[in-house]
């Protein structure tokens, strides 16, 4: 036997003191901290059973501090460190590991890969991760995350949601997400085995609801209950199936408007040079190629000067594809096609070769692949009117369609030059006779019908891939389109672009989009037949000129 | 008057033209065939297909110019009737592969089996049968011409929306053929060809026998539309090209002579599609675009329309053109077809044929061939 120094033992005596001072101290200055630190460092011990009790528990704290540290679970980021057996996430950067505090987000060091082992999930645990999540995100302080947490109760059903649910309606500021909230209770409530009076009025707000899933719901809960139940989900499914294929009328109306006001867009220059002048302008297409391919470049040098005023690049690119695209028809209008009037066959071939060139020269000139022509900040994102989704490129593209179509109307009905270009149209040697520079005049008209398909392609170059071969999609649309509309009348050119998007749109979910091009191209050359001279025809003696 | 000095112009030169073709479609064939590879005379099998691609062309290009140059109908739609006649003879010898398939279907052909079809579809009865395929070739084509004539000449639909109206028909075709479900191969069209008539459609002899048969189909071509713009038909097509109206107002039924001469020359298309698709040995839907009909239209343009070796000649030097322009400088082909395009509208109207028959030298009566200024001065006073 030995026998111990008095004055060590004291000092023993010390430091345990000091040790379990030191511990009560620390626990009471992170209470928090030190009630969840062991249920995270629970989610590395044990079987899954053990784990996914580990997971429960730690949903059941309703902290959202917690939500990190079960993401990086998810995502294979959570590691247990063996020398300790606490739990970390790891920050990979490189082969370098970081370990990262999961409470506070403080970085703690690195780790060698030997160190630490990942804690392995299977998917009965992401099941439960996104379970606990889920009911986690409902008091999250983000009202997005709020609004995402109750969809994904509302999509789950989950019916053990439904306590945590409630604690969040109660808890819930925000109308909006109440109602997404009290929707998502309502489901989770159809799914459980609650009385059938409490799934009557489920039933009532989930037809509230109206959507396409509120329809899945309602139509599963029929086939797998019985009596006032079934009834009332089988009337309320129908009531929103109804309302449903009014809505998808409506969407594709809209759709068709959109596609109206591009053809609308594509064909009103058309509409001036073909209509107007009677010259067949294979090159119309290539117009609208050379005002996209403008606003490419307007577009790439206000990124290299002056980047802070990107947003309005789209209306410096507007005059600038006019200036473009009319200065190059009033080029091939002097060089060629004034050799070619009264010889509208030959035209269309000259000007066909111009198309071949002008495409093979941009091909040359910015490469065959398409080019990237960003949307302005007010152009991009949409918004929801009831069940239609709206997006701001597309209305904008209808409004600017129609203001085209206005101004180019008092163009030619209010101005000088208008006055002219029609008195030279209906009779150019009377015209002339007054004094009127035809051949001018001429010019000017080719020069305004390209410069608007030019601007035309600043428009389409948002929606559309801005490629050589842009201008060959619309050429055959748009001659159908005024042929269709009526030669000579842009209130033609409108009402035909506009019922040929819409009836297009219409067509394609019963007949698919390219059986429905198919179905309007044979139904134009039919009413071609009816009326040759378009829906639209002028009268009197400008008829056979 | 103009029109029979015309004639008599193309008559001319009617005899030479089809000596040439004929000599050239025995010559081509035996300098591949008897020679030995090593012979400088020697003419590869990628020549015999290359030239024989170009008679088919030719026989395309002389359709055109009977209507355009005769009846002043500017198609731009005849690549349709063109495919139409090659989809006809490409079921033909899909059927003519049997089990011999990558996936061994004596029935089906390989596209269908690959999109689990059960069976033939009904529109394909028949074509196991060279002549129900050859009677097709002309019967296709020439029902769709009937239909688009039949409905465009009654309603005087005329001039560019009559050149529209062709284009967006054979740009719905185009479409059309690119579904799947439509039964012709979709996207990829047919290829693979085994046998026609039961021999090798590889071997120099059917490759020459086939180059004699566009050699022969391009004279008979050739003699048909000269039967038919030398007889009285002719002379009253040529009078609805210079004077629709007053060819009406002389109790002429115009849509009827159009009629005719549409669908006849739809069926000389079909016909140059057949013969063109064993030699290349692939169709598909891209022979139905737009671009493909324009580009005829130049054939006939640069050779001389209202001629009848014309349009043959243009067909030849064109696609000559394009063939080594492709292979040499392919970026400047389409510089050089556009520029073509319009040098000839604006400074050859009349096509080479129809510039060197003006010249005044030759003869003390000058062959006048047409003015299309003239002719369009003559529609406008109407």
């Amino acid at each position: 036997m030995y026998s111990i120094d008095p004055t060590l033992r004291a000092l023993r005596v010390y430091i345990a003191t000091l040790a379990v001072l030191f511990a009560v101290l620390v626990h009471s200055a992170g209470a928090g901290a030190a009630e969840i630190a062991p249920l995270i460092n629970a989610l590395a011990q044990g079987n899954f059973d053990d784990r996914e009790k580990a997971i429960e528990n730690l949903a059941a704290t309703g902290d959202a501090g917690v939500a990190p540290v079960l993401e990086a679970l998810d995502g294979g980021n959570l590691y247990l460190r063996k020398t300790d057996g606490s739990v970390w996430i790891v920050r990979k950067e490189g082969d370098s590991l970081t370990l990262v505090d999961p409470r506070s987000g403080a970085a703690a060091g690195a780790a060698g890969a030997d160190e630490i082992e990942k804690i392995k999930v299977n998917n009965r645990l992401r099941r439960a991760i996104d379970a606990a999540l889920g009911s986690l995100t409902l008091l999250s302080g983000d009202v997005a995350t709020r609004l995402n947490a109750a969809q994904a109760v509302f999509k789950s059903r989950d019916p053990t949601k439904i306590a945590a649910i409630e604690k969040a309606i109660a808890a819930e500021p925000d109308a909006g997400v109440k109602i997404a909230m009290e929707q998502a209770r309502a489901a989770a409530l159809l799914t459980s085995d609650a009385s059938d009076d409490i799934k009557l009025a489920s039933i009532t707000i989930i037809t509230a609801r109206g959507d396409r899933e509120a329809l899945e719901l309602l139509q599963s809960l029929a086939d797998r209950s019985t009596g006032p139940v079934q009834t009332a989900a089988l009337a309320g499914a129908h009531s929103i199936a109804s309302e449903l294929a009014a809505w998808d009328a409506a969407q594709n109306v809209w759709y068709g408007l959109s596609l109206g006001s591009v053809l609308l867009l594509a064909a009103i220059g058309l509409a001036i040079t073909f209509g107007v002048m009677g010259v067949i302008n294979m090159a119309h297409g290539e117009m609208v190629m050379l005002g996209a391919y403008t606003t490419y470049a307007v577009q790439n040098a206000i990124r290299a000067a002056a980047p802070a005023i990107f947003d309005y690049s789209l209306l410096i690119a507007l005059p600038s594809a006019f200036l473009v695209a009319g200065a190059i028809g009033m080029l091939i209008e002097r060089g060629i096609i004034r050799w070619l009037y009264g010889r509208p066959l030959e035209t269309l071939l000259a000007t066909w070769g111009l198309s071949l060139i002008l495409q093979q020269t941009v091909r040359s000139l910015f490469g065959p692949s398409n080019r990237e022509v960003d949307a302005p900040g007010w152009m991009s994102g949409a918004f929801d009117v009831g069940h239609l989704t709206i997006t701001y490129n597309r209305l904008w593209i209808i409004v600017f369609a129609l203001l085209v179509f206005a101004l180019l109307t008092i163009v030619l009905r209010k101005t000088s030059f208008g006055l002219h270009m029609r008195a030279v149209t209906q009779n150019r040697a009377m015209a002339g006779a007054m004094g009127i520079r035809t051949p001018w005049i001429n010019a000017l008209t080719f020069g305004l019908g390209s410069g608007i398909a030019g601007i035309a392609g600043v428009a389409l170059s948002q929606i559309d891939n801005v490629s050589p071969n842009l201008g060959q999609g619309y050429i055959i649309d748009s001659f159908m389109v005024v042929v269709f509309g009526g030669v000579g009348n842009l209130w033609g050119t409108l009402v035909g672009a506009t019922a040929l998007g819409i009836v297009n749109k219409l067509l394609e979910p019963y007949a698919g989009a390219v059986l429905g091009k198919i179905i309007v191209l044979v139904l134009i050359i039919l009413f071609i037949q009816k009326r040759p001279r378009g829906l639209f025809a002028l009268k009197g003696r400008s008829v056979e000129a | 008057m103009i029109a029979a000095s015309l004639l008599a112009g193309s008559e001319r030169r009617a005899w030479p033209f089809l000596a040439i073709i004929l000599t050239l479609g025995i010559a081509i064939p035996l300098l591949h065939l008897v020679l030995p590879p090593t012979s400088p005379l020697y003419v590869s099998s990628y020549i015999v297909a290359l030239i024989g691609k170009y008679l088919c062309y030719a026989l395309l290009a002389l359709a055109v110019d009977l209507v355009w140059g005769y009846c002043g109908i500017l198609s731009l739609g005849h690549g349709a009737f063109f495919a139409l006649g090659g989809y006809a003879m490409g079921m033909y010898l899909m059927r003519q592969i049997g089990s011999r398939g990558v996936y061994g279907n004596a029935e089906l052909p390989d596209f269908m089996v690959f999109l689990n079809w059960q069976e033939l579809p009904w529109y394909w009865y028949g074509f196991d049968r060279f002549w129900f395929a050859a009677l097709m070739v002309v019967v296709v084509p020439g029902t769709l011409a009937f239909l688009v004539g039949w409905f465009a000449f009654r309603s005087r639909v005329t001039g560019v929306y009559l050149s529209i109206i062709t284009q967006a028909v054979t740009f719905a075709l185009m479409l059309a053929f690119f579904r799947n479900d439509m039964g012709f191969g979709g996207n990829n069209g047919m290829t693979d060809f085994k046998d026609i008539l039961g021999f090798n459609v590889q071997a120099g002899g059917t490759r020459a026998a086939l180059f004699f048969a566009s050699a022969a189909m391009l004279a008979l071509g050739f003699l048909v539309a000269h039967a038919v713009v030398n007889s009285r038909l002719g002379k009253v097509l040529v009078a609805v090209r210079d004077a629709e109206s007053r060819a009406r107002f002389l109790g002429y039924r115009v849509e009827n002579y159009k009629l005719f001469v549409f669908v006849l020359s739809a069926c000389m298309a079909g016909i140059a599609g057949a013969l063109y698709v064993p030699q290349v040995g692939i169709i598909n839907p891209s022979e139905f675009a737009p671009a493909n009909s324009i580009e005829v239209v130049i054939w006939v343009a640069v050779g001389g329309r209202g001629t009848l070796i014309g349009p043959a000649i243009g067909a030849v030097l064109v696609n000559f053109a394009k063939s080594y322009l492709t292979g040499a400088i392919p970026e400047a082909w389409l510089f050089a077809l556009g520029g073509l395009f319009i040098a000839v509208t604006l400074f050859l109207p009349r096509g080479i044929v129809g510039t060197i028959a003006a010249l005044p030298l030759r003869r003390r009566v000058i062959a006048k061939p047409i003015e299309p200024g003239a002719a369009a001065t003559a529609r406008a006073a109407e």
